[in-house]
């Protein structure tokens, strides 16, 4: 019952709070109702017995990733709103529309389980972060340790790539600007 | 009863509308946001189906989604500044120089 309503509700919000991110033309408010979404995707996860899946997603989503996009924000103009030049708006509905519409039948047709066999079945009495932990530490060892492998080539070239010149101002100031060619010119 | 079909269905919605985002948006920044919704919608799916089949594999596949998507934001978002200041813009219009 009370999973029922919370299906419902957290679907209902979801689909809005997506939809507003994909349709706004205001950089935070895209960015705030997609950081709200994924908080509702956790409630999704906690729902569905995956509870530290559900706290990952609230850690790395809403934690790391949403703090940097608001980070990288700073970098950018995000006050002003966005002008976008649709081509063929018309186009893009009926593109969407459609693949939405036989990816739902797809995924709502009956699917047949018999020869579907769990190969790590979920222990019964064990909580589910012990079970991951040890499906995580044995059978996906490696590519465990090359997605960490991975996190570090990522944060290298995130620093390399924005650290760069990062002495220079990026918003032109033009009067401190212009200072500084002064300074230089006297020098 | 919530059954597996209700949660593929939702995640279909989720999926259509970051793909309708990636196919109308012409900003590189909200471009990403698209990218983001399209990967929480692979997330549900696979945790549905992990609750369903009782396996944990569409867990762990969940997980290594989440590393992908954090590496991918660090990197894309260094890229997104490197172009901020070359160019003062994110627009995909003023960005493309190629002529075609």
């Amino acid at each position: 019952m009370y999973e029922t309503i919370a299906f419902y509700l957290f679907s209902a919000l979801t689909i809005g709070l997506f939809l507003i991110t994909v349709f706004s033309k205001n950089v935070l408010y895209a960015m705030t109702s997609l950081a709200a979404g994924m908080v509702l995707i956790s409630g999704f996860f906690f729902i569905l017995g995956a509870d530290f899946l559900g706290v990952v997603q609230l850690i790395v989503y809403v934690g790391a990733i949403m703090a940097l996009y608001s980070f990288a924000m700073m970098f950018f103009d995000s006050t002003k709103s966005i002008k976008e030049k649709n081509t063929n708006p018309a186009l893009i509905f009926v593109l969407g529309g459609l693949s939405a519409l036989s990816l739902v039948l797809m995924f709502a047709a009956p699917i047949y389980n018999e020869s579907i066999q769990a190969l790590y079945p979920m222990h019964e009495g064990v909580g589910n972060a012990q079970d991951v932990g040890i499906v995580l530490f044995t059978k996906y060892l490696i590519p465990f340790e090359v997605a960490a492998v991975m996190l570090l080539v990522a944060m290298i070239s995130g620093i390399i790539l924005a650290g760069k010149k990062m002495d220079q101002s990026l918003t032109k100031d033009t009067c401190v600007d212009d200072e500084i060619l002064i300074k230089k010119d006297v020098k | 009863m919530i059954g597996l079909t209700h949660y593929l269905v939702i995640s279909a919605l989720i999926f259509s509308i970051g793909l309708m985002g990636v196919l109308r948006r012409r900003n590189l920044l909200m471009l990403f946001f698209a990218t983001e919704v399209m990967l929480n919608a692979v997330n549900i799916a696979f945790a549905a189906i992990s609750h369903y089949y009782n396996d944990l594999t569409g867990q762990m596949f969940a997980f290594f989604i989440i590393a992908i998507a954090a590496s991918e934001v660090a990197v894309g978002l260094g890229i997104l500044i490197v172009l901020y200041k070359k160019h003062g813009s994110l627009d995909l219009d003023d960005l493309a120089n190629m002529k075609g």
